[in-house]
């Protein structure tokens, strides 16, 4: 404190704007003497202190005083530079300037505060105070006064906002004195050390909002830097560019704004999420990897539905013959009594069977309609393009999910910190959402607590190990045995197709076998399973993979069936082609016979009456339908009765039964995620492999999964309780795409060798008459491309050709998969590395005592300098305010910027560092920093203070 | 270069004052005969923390009435303008992430001892299930989450340990 005056001669040097500097003035009466400044009205002032202490004014230097008395305070250091030597002011000038500003703005602000009310009335005054001048430049400080308008203004306005505190500001800006001739050379140097003093008070702006600073303090400092900066940006003249400036930032942030509610758009565009999150919130992430998985499969079946009706169905319907104007399109007489019947149009006979749904309706015009529209063409590449959409589809969901994934759980180093202290959302507003949200974070925690204990679990592994072993035998037994039980029971059919006396039972066998198999064995498993006491997780993998195991049986028969079936049909069709064939020229004979008439064309026979083969693609198509309705009515008859009148009546009868029955037996039913997934993954299988034989499945698919959509997450919400253990499902559902895809895959196979091998009928679907359906190819190559695409394509499917591109395939498939290995081993090491670091960082920071003694010994030793420096300041004084009136402004002031670019360079951030450096640091106080540019300050510092010093000697 | 980001802070500080207009409206609401309507006289008045958690931001907050005892200058939850504008700003999404840091310690610190100890997190994690998990499932949590952030070994989150794991949380300030 002592140094009040000293310190106050230097703060001067605080800019100030000239703008409003007119309009002020005229309030400011009692300094229009100084102000001279009228010229520099226009100009902003950027010349920051050059001016030393105007004595001259009284009135200037009383309202001074007190800031400067905080002033002094703080600075210190720039008071004992000063008395070093004022010769050169200039020099100097530059740090303590600096660091006057900084005390200014942190202490004038409050200091002020009592000043202001005061002087509220005009406001210029302060302005007046921090300028003193030097011998020659005294008139110039007037100056300041522009600045303190400003702030005022602003202040005021804030007040009447209601906030006191802006005072502050008018302070901050009163400290500031000017001199009005360094406008003008307002040099490189300068420039240079402005924006280093904007760029601290951006800091200084930037960090205060990160300050745990109740909010009064916050406001003063942020005032004041802001203030600050805003002056000097006008000095800089970069206000220019201001409202541009201005005008970029608002675009900025809304932008910004745009970017997030597009996102939430987004996220609301996403069908069924919010069904999801619910879902997920009360069962856990395993229930709703399922409806994820459902939401999926969903998406994929909509574009296969695109595909198979955009450019199979649609067409056909529009430009296609109507119905009833060919054989392929009419019900036949025998049957058009019944076509109509609930119970025949529920078995996909009758109009159903001769309707676009299925294959049969298909005409094998090669074009149709006036767009000549290639529907045979077309109704290939889409049955094979569907496979190859869902084939790329599957493997690149599930690279782009082990890319996300990782894999199972363990998401980092503080899994339970995390979500305790960043799980809640503090944008929750809505009472609904908050239970949602109670409820996903106790499943969330649930479910890490069971991968903990499962962590912790270490008991007899040698039990386990044998128990595992056990468990599987026991389950390949039982799967081996269900196996040959299918094929036994399809052997016994063969027979039995044979023979007409069959029981009913007899007739059913298979179909009685195979749900008593479907029923039985899942709970076997799961029973069975007990025994290995996997983590859920992994124990639902297996589960699935065995039912998997258990339903391929199923396929299996389903297939084979089939095939008879198929087979069958086929040689019945080389009988009926005959006798088709000959029935029709039977009808001609006999039209010309009768009416006795060569000439004439008889009118074609009735399109009902032709006899026709049996169409074995229809029929296998009428199947799958069959098939897959009467999984879709099973399904949901089960969760009807299994889970929503369990769930009444365990609920209702409760008031009135001897035991609990929520508690006790039969209880509510749990979510059954392998059997709906696996339901859902067999399901899809039938439809790739039906959807060539009947384009309509893909619809009835849709509706389907939709309808199961809702359904559904209705049960599951109104009729299921939370598993057990509630688990989290791995991140990426891959082990759901690799069921599918394997299903896909072996769904793949009867398609494609029914579409080499098998001959279509003769007199139904797109490809009758041709020997192979793939035959449409060839014929659109040879009649539709230019011959030597045609060549090219023999060259292509030469085996020459082909050999050496499978080979080529299975190296590039070696090579990137052990590339892919060792990308695996690369990243182990570095989760290895980082656990190390981590651990080691833990250690180190225990040991932080000690190491914390040692540094503090250290310092103890050090010569401690901060003693002496403090006398020499003193003494400075008079010498100080001597030599400022005997420098010469403008001389000094080439200078001053010379050397105040140097010191800018060196010193980035001398005004905010210096306070701190003389709090007492974390560093105890024997080491007190202070002054040795040596031990403790880090290289800004210590040089900022090195240059603090350097003065002095002059 | 340094000017967009001067420029930033003068929006900023519109911002500032234009939801300082906006918040005393909702201030004031709060208990409109407690809180008068002109503050250019810097009137003394505090709203009693019954009154603030019942605003909607923070009505289904279960932290709610730890935010605002933490951000009252006396500890029970009277707020006073500034504090209140102090809250919200802290609160607002455009407040950094350091800030947030010391202000969820301070919320997560029930007894304020400056330490997040074990049964601070007994009743964070209480609070966050609404008391759904048995009392051993407790015991491990918290023994979990202090053993993941705990770094200096004293059983106890610091404010340092809390920094640390938090900031790296991907779910912290998104």
């Amino acid at each position: 404190m002592p140094r009040k005056r000293d310190v106050s001669s230097d703060d001067v040097g605080i800019e100030i704007d000239g703008d409003l500097s007119d309009s002020d003035d005229g309030a400011t009466q009692r300094r229009t003497n100084r102000r001279q400044a009228a010229g520099r009205g226009g100009a902003r002032a950027r010349g920051r202190g050059k001016k030393p202490a105007s004595e001259d004014e009284d009135e200037d230097d009383e309202e001074d005083e007190a800031p400067r008395g905080r002033r002094g305070a703080n600075k210190k250091k720039p008071a004992k530079k000063r008395g070093g030597g004022d010769d050169d002011d200039s020099e100097d000038e530059a740090p303590k300037r600096k660091r006057g500003g900084a005390a200014n703005k942190k202490k004038g602000g409050k200091a002020q505060d009592s000043d202001d009310e005061d002087s509220d009335a005009g406001k210029g005054k302060k302005g007046k105070k921090g300028g003193k001048k030097g011998g020659k430049d005294e008139e110039e400080d007037s100056k300041g006064k522009k600045g303190d308008s400003k702030g005022k203004d602003k202040g005021k306005d804030k007040d009447n906002d209601k906030k006191k505190k802006k005072k502050k500001d008018d302070s901050s800006s009163d400290s500031n004195s000017n001199s009005d001739e360094e406008e003008e050379s307002m040099s490189e140097g300068e420039m240079a050390r402005l924006m280093e003093e904007v760029e601290e008070k951006k800091k200084l702006i930037a960090t205060i909002r990160n300050k745990p600073w109740r909010m009064k303090r916050r406001l003063t400092h942020l005032k004041e830097a802001q203030q600050f900066v805003d002056k000097f940006e006008g000095a800089l003249g970069k206000g220019k560019g201001r409202k541009w400036y201005a005008y970029k930032v608002m675009m900025t942030k809304k932008w910004i704004k745009f970017q997030r509610d597009f996102e939430n758009f987004r996220t609301a565009c996403i069908p069924w999420e919010r069904k999801i999150k619910e879902v997920e919130s009360h069962f856990g992430s395993s229930v709703a990897s399922y409806f994820i998985f459902l939401r999926w499969m969903y998406g994929m079946n909509l574009v296969l539905f695109g595909f198979t009706f955009g450019l199979v169905v649609i067409p056909e319907v529009l430009m296609g013959l109507p119905y009833g104007s060919i054989p392929r399109k009419t019900v036949p007489r025998a049957e058009q009594a019944t076509a109509q019947d609930y119970s025949v149009l529920m078995d996909f006979n009758g109009y159903c069977k001769y309707s676009v749904l299925f294959y049969g309706f298909y005409n094998n015009q090669r074009t149709i309609g006036l767009l000549k529209f290639r529907l045979p063409l077309s109704y290939l590449m889409v049955g094979i393009g569907t496979f190859g959409y869902s084939l790329m589809v599957v493997i690149r969901t599930m690279a782009k999910n082990a890319d996300v994934g990782g894999g199972d759980g363990d998401e980092g180093e503080f899994t339970f910190a995390w979500k305790m202290f960043t799980s809640w959302d503090y944008l929750i507003g809505n009472s609904e959402t908050a239970d949602n949200k109670y409820a996903s974070i106790t499943t969330s925690f649930k479910e890490s607590i069971v991968d903990e204990q499962e962590n912790q679990k270490d008991e007899n592994i040698h039990l386990r190990r044998f128990l595992r072993l056990l468990a599987n035998v026991l389950i390949t037994c039982s799967l081996g045995g269900s196996g040959y039980l299918i094929y036994f029971v399809v052997k016994r059919s063969q027979e039995f197709a044979s023979r007409d006396d069959l029981s009913w039972y007899e007739k059913n066998e298979l179909e009685i076998i195979m749900s008593l198999l479907g029923l039985v064995c899942p709970p076997l498993f799961e029973t069975i399973a007990e025994l290995e006491d996997y983590h859920p997780r992994i124990a639902l993998k297996w589960q699935l993979g065995r039912i998997f195991a258990l339903f391929l049986g199923n396929l299996y028969t389903f297939l084979f069936a089939l095939f008879d079936e198929v087979n069958t049909k086929l040689e019945e069709e080389e009988s009926i082609k005959n006798a088709s064939i000959w029935a029709m020229k039977e009808y001609y004979a006999n039209y010309t016979r009768l009416l006795n008439d060569t000439e004439s064309t008889p009118p074609p026979m009735d399109p009902s009456d032709v006899i026709r083969g049996p169409c074995w693609e229809t029929a296998v198509g009428v199947e799958f339908v069959k098939l897959t309705v009467s999984d879709i009515q099973v399904s949901y008859l089960t969760i009807l009765i299994g889970d929503f009148a369990r769930a009444v009546i365990v609920r209702f009868l409760n008031y009135c039964w001897c035991w609990d029955l929520e508690a006790g037996f039969p209880s509510y039913g749990e979510f059954d995620i392998s059997g709906n997934v696996l339901g859902l993954v067999f399901n899809q299988g039938m439809i790739w492999m039906g959807a060539f034989y009947a384009p309509g499945l893909v619809g009835i698919n849709v509706l389907r999964l939709l309808s199961s959509m809702y359904y559904q997450c209705w049960a599951v919400m109104a009729t299921n309780v939370p598993h057990e253990r509630v688990f989290k499902a791995s991140k990426s559902n891959n082990f759901y795409m690799g069921l599918l895809l394997l299903i896909l895959f072996l769904s793949l196979l009867p398609v494609v060798y029914t579409i080499m091998t098998l001959p279509p009928s003769f007199d139904c679907g797109p490809f009758s008459g041709k020997p192979k359906m793939f035959d449409v190819i060839m014929e659109t190559i040879e009649l539709d491309l230019p011959a030597f695409l045609g060549t090219l394509f023999s060259y292509a499917a030469n085996p020459g050709l082909i050999i050496p591109a499978v080979l080529l395939m299975v190296l590039a498939i070696y090579y990137l998969n052990s590339v892919s290995e060792a990308y695996q081993n690369s990243n182990m090491e570095l989760k290895k590395k980082m656990q190390m670091a981590r651990d080691e960082e833990k250690n180190r920071r225990n040991n932080t005592d000690s190491t914390n003694q040692v540094m503090k010994d250290l310092e103890d030793l050090l010569p401690n300098r901060s003693l002496a420096p403090p006398a020499p300041p003193e003494p400075e004084k008079g010498p100080e305010q001597e030599a400022k009136p005997t420098k010469m402004k403008p001389g000094s002031a080439g200078k001053g910027v010379n050397l105040q670019k140097d010191v800018a360079l060196a010193s980035p951030n001398p005004n905010v560092r210096g306070p701190v450096n003389r709090a007492p640091g974390p560093r105890g106080p024997g080491g007190m920093p202070g002054p040795g540019p040596g031990p403790g300050p880090g290289p800004g510092r210590g040089r900022g203070r090195g240059r603090g010093r350097g003065p002095p000697p002059r | 270069m340094g000017n967009k980001q001067t420029i930033f802070t003068d929006e900023q500080l519109d911002a500032y004052q234009v939801r300082h207009l906006q918040l005393h409206g909702r201030y004031h609401e709060l208990a409109p005969h407690l809180v008068p309507m002109d503050y250019t006289k810097d009137p003394d008045c505090k709203l009693p923390l019954a009154l603030i958690v019942n605003m909607p931001e923070l009505k289904e907050n279960p932290f709610r009435n730890r935010i605002v005892e933490s951000f009252s200058e006396d500890g029970m939850g009277n707020l006073s303008f500034n504090e209140f504008v102090d809250m919200f700003s802290v609160l607002s999404e455009m407040a950094p992430r350091e800030l947030k840091a010391i202000y969820a310690f301070k919320i997560y610190d029930f007894n304020v001892d400056n330490y997040l100890c074990k049964e601070d997190l007994e009743k964070t994690l209480n609070k966050l299930t609404k008391e759904e998990l048995t009392p051993e499932e407790v015991e491990l949590v918290c023994q979990k989450a202090i053993e993941e952030a705990d770094l200096d070994g004293d059983n106890k989150l610091s404010f340092a340990d809390f920094e640390n794991m938090i900031t790296r949380a991907p779910d912290f300030l998104r």
